[in-house]
């Protein structure tokens, strides 16, 4: 297969990764975020599977199945699960408008291009391009953290910037496997917690949105 | 040299440690300090023999941080102020071990003290910028805790506390000249800073630095406010310390740092410390002019001494700066004289006011008086003293105050126009402080020592103990010595200060023993020893005349009472009132001073009441406003603590962004 093919296929598809990432901030409704989520998680699954493939390691086809399995199936599912269960309210409360969001995220785009293409000089093309929808989708992931109230979205912003991460990992050769293992699990864990928070949330206030944990800290004046 | 100095030091904090376990033992702190003079006077000696000997000695011990070791150094110029802060030290030590029984807590005391001594004349060995540093904070830390020693009072604790904020302002004003010399000269010790090759901006840099940092512990002005408290809240030997030797370690930190680091800083920086120490000298001293705390009163009069060495430092500096390194050697010899003289009559001032504290237990000069006839030893000693410091011939004082003003007067040989008008102003500064330090030693001694006893415990008071009077005695005698036979001592002091500034004096300076002629013989010189001689044959002469026609009847009789019957003690002159006509002259604009009279109506019973009300510009004007400014700040950023979840995110990802911004435009614009 010549390299122009691998490179333009592994572009598209992390091009895809950093599309779902501003649907995330374009969606009003949560159970239009998860599914989104899903997506997302979907392209990780299949950039990782390319990058095995063209790197010919095989461990990374284990990557693109967590990335599949977890992020793609389990986490949006159980998700689901709860906000049916909790009844939560099914809008996504934006504390930014989505305009200006999605605005500001291809600033963020933008900027992060800027810095890694600069930076990485020497790195062969598909690292370097990699690296900058990577870090795209990390700022997208921090900037759905900040602009949405809700927790469930919340948590989807959190999962959203992990993908980020495991998308800069698989473009980097010789990436070990145990890293992403430990990070595959770790947001696992962090989605478990989440989801017992749900609960005490939910069952405390009758909501999910933040700003009532921050009356209850008792430290507002 | 520098091994057996530092084997003498590694003395001290075993006396610490002795001090802590023995601490129930009553005689614990007598025998501390007793251990103490003893240490000290080794290295007195030490010191004396480095100056003697000159050329330098450096040991390097294997201890302190892996790359840097720990460097120590006694050369001409440190060897001077070993025999400064030695001499102090000998003579408050001495003084200590009987005088600490006076005190409330001696165990405390007896704990920090050979700490003190420790931190300073580890201070003045050291050679790299790590082991000063070190020094310097155990210095400051040691008597910290002993201004804390009596800490049940309110006023202590504040005055500690203050005292504690400014010493970190120090060390850390320090802590910045040391760092951008290590980075022009590649390393921490001081070799390798004296070979920095700095550019103007870091020259300037080290020197504000360094005047911050060295400044604020020298109490110059206006860094000078928390010196008045903390220096006399300590024990009466520990302020005679203090005030007399620990300033001039602060003074030796400026000088490295001025004539022997790094390439000469411009003339202007002369100029500008000449004029802060002109200003100081007069502030200082109108101050002292206005207390009626005897310890707050020699306190304030340090900071006016501080001020006239630095102006003989800044004039020595402008000379260098401008080429003129004949010139610049007097100049710093001057101030180096200046600072001896200073350590022993403030120490003599000092333990003469322990003295009359340990006796009476007041420090109030209101409620003092009389104290001549109980205490004639101390009252004599005292009496040298004051006309020492307020530059009376022929005493010390007055030797290295000429001197300082003879430099000045050599300040038009600048070729530049600040200067030449500069230094006469700042000349006529120091006139002017001399002769209001005359004024408030006259207030001081006049109050406490003259007329009748104006409390019971004044009129009840019986001298001190023979120790106690001995080194008053003795720091009396230095103070009449060092005045008598200034060219013994200012030739040594050349050398010192050739050696520093790598020069020679100019031939016509060093002149025949025992005529002291800067400049040259028709412009002014000095003997103290002729004057003395002289003054001594004209008593004389005129004691045999009135001897030989006078009548020999002595007939005593009653004071004249003003026409008053039965005068109270309180009819007499008050400090207060002493101070009066020079408080209208001056303080009415420097301490906005308003008095008030409230004048009962005919009729009314109530007494007249006099209100005086000043305001200290320094604490008005600058550290009021700093403090408030500080507790703003911390009031706003407090805010940050209690932010909601998302905005602590929203911080985070600000920072993030700001760095990538900042990384992405380095890349762009290199």
């Amino acid at each position: 297969m010549n390299i122009a093919l691998q490179y333009d296929t592994a572009h598209l598809i992390g091009a895809m990764v950093l599309l779902f990432g501003f649907q995330l901030l374009y969606q009003r409704r949560i159970k239009a975020v998860l599914s989104t989520f899903a997506l997302q998680a979907g392209a990780l699954s299949m950039a990782a599977a390319w990058q095995a493939y063209i790197q010919n390691a095989p461990h990374l086809y284990v990557t693109a199945a967590i990335a599949l399995v977890f992020k793609a199936f389990f986490v949006p599912f159980a998700l689901n699960w709860l906000v049916k269960r909790l009844g939560i309210h099914r809008s996504v409360e934006t504390a930014l408008g989505v305009g200006p969001t999605m605005l500001i995220g291809v600033v963020l785009v933008a900027l992060s291009i800027m810095l890694v293409l600069p930076v990485t000089q020497g790195a062969s093309a598909l690292t370097r391009e990699n690296l900058a929808l990577a870090m795209s989708v990390v700022l997208l992931g921090l900037l759905m953290m900040i602009t949405r109230h809700n927790a469930v979205t919340q948590v989807v912003g959190f999962m959203a910037l992990e993908n980020g991460l495991i998308l800069a990992a698989v473009g980097v050769k010789g990436m070990p496997l145990v890293v992403e293992m430990s990070v595959a699990f770790s947001v696992l864990v962090a989605m478990i917690l989440f989801g017992i928070f749900f609960f005490r949330i939910r069952e405390r206030f009758d909501s999910l949105e933040l700003h009532y944990l921050e009356t209850v800290r008792g430290d507002r004046l | 040299m520098t091994a057996q100095a530092l084997l003498a030091v590694a003395v001290l904090p075993f006396l610490t440690m002795l001090a802590m376990v023995l601490h129930r033992r009553e005689n614990t702190p007598s025998l501390v300090h007793a251990a103490c003079f003893a240490v000290s006077c080794i290295l007195g000696v030490i010191g004396a023999m480095a100056v003697l000997k000159g050329g330098a000695d450096h040991v390097q011990l294997p201890v302190g941080l892996p790359w840097l070791k720990a460097h120590f150094r006694i050369d001409g110029f440190s060897g001077f102020f070993l025999v400064i802060i030695n001499l102090g030290a000998a003579a408050a030590s001495l003084f200590g071990i009987t005088y600490v029984r006076h005190l409330k807590h001696p165990a405390r005391v007896a704990v920090a003290y050979p700490m003190f001594l420790a931190g300073m004349n580890m201070a003045l060995m050291s050679d790299d910028a790590f082991s000063f540093l070190v020094s310097w904070e155990f210095m400051s830390a040691s008597s910290w805790l002993m201004v804390l020693a009596d800490h049940e009072e309110e006023e202590n604790r504040k005055a500690a506390f203050t005292y504690l904020i400014m010493a970190l302002f120090g060390t850390f004003c320090l802590l910045g000249a040391f760092g951008i010399l290590a980075q022009a000269g590649g390393g921490y010790d001081f070799t390798s800073m004296r070979a920095a090759k700095l550019d103007g901006l870091q020259s300037s840099l080290v020197v504000l630095l360094g005047l911050l940092g060295a400044g604020s512990k020298a109490g110059l002005v206006p860094l000078h406010a928390w010196l008045p408290l903390a220096h006399p809240a300590a024990p009466s030997h520990v302020s005679a310390l203090m005030s007399g030797v620990m300033t001039k370690v602060a003074l030796y930190a400026l000088a490295r740092l001025l004539f022997d680091f790094g390439p000469t800083p411009a003339w202007w920086w002369g100029a500008i410390i000449m004029v802060l120490g002109g200003v100081t000298a007069v502030v200082g001293i109108l101050y002292a002019l206005m207390q009626t705390d005897l310890k707050r009163l020699l306190a304030y009069s340090t900071v006016e001494n501080v001020g006239v060495v630095l102006i003989g430092l800044g004039v020595a500096l402008a000379f260098k700066g401008e080429g003129k390194t004949s010139y610049a050697a007097l100049a710093l010899a001057a101030s180096l004289y200046h600072m001896l003289n200073h350590s022993v009559m403030k120490s003599l001032l000092f333990l003469g006011a322990g003295a009359v504290l340990a006796s009476t237990g007041e420090r109030n000069i209101e409620k003092l008086g009389g104290l001549i006839h109980r205490m004639p030893v101390t009252a004599a000693a005292f009496l040298v003293g004051a006309a020492a410091i307020s530059a009376l011939p022929p005493l010390n004082g007055f030797v290295s105050e000429w001197l300082i003003l003879q430099s000045l007067f050599l300040g038009p040989k600048i070729p530049n126009w600040a200067m030449k008008f500069g230094s006469p102003v700042v000349a006529a500064l120091l006139a002017l402080s001399a002769a209001l330090a005359a004024a408030t030693f006259v207030r001081a001694f006049g109050m406490v020592f003259l007329g009748r006893a104006r409390s019971v415990a004044a009129e009840t008071a019986h001298e001190v103990s023979l120790s106690m009077r001995a080194v008053l005695v003795f720091l009396a005698g230095l103070c009449a010595l060092l005045g008598i036979v200034p060219v013994t001592v200012t030739s040594q002091l050349s050398e010192v200060a050739q050696n520093l500034i790598k020069a020679q004096l100019s031939e016509t300076i060093v002149q025949g023993w025992p005529w002291l002629a800067p400049i040259s013989e028709t412009r002014g010189s000095y003997s103290g020893t002729v004057l003395v001689a002289s003054v001594v044959i004209l008593i004389l002469g005129t004691v045999a005349v009135i001897k030989g026609f006078g009548t020999r009847n002595i007939r005593r009789g009653p004071a004249w009472d003003c026409g008053h019957k039965e005068a109270s003690p309180s009819f007499q002159y008050s400090a207060s009132s002493f101070a009066q006509p020079l408080r209208r002259v001056y303080g009415a604009t420097l301490f906005s001073a308003k008095e008030e009279v409230d004048m009962p109506m005919p009729n009314e019973t109530r007494p007249a009441l006099l209100t005086l009300r000043l305001i200290d510009p320094v604490w008005q004007g600058i550290y009021q406003p700093l403090a408030n400014g500080v507790v703003n700040l911390a009031n706003r950023l407090n805010r940050l603590q209690t932010m909601t979840v998302r905005r602590h995110l929203l911080m985070m990802f600000l920072t993030l962004l700001l760095m990538l911004i900042v990384a992405a435009l380095r890349r762009v614009v290199p």
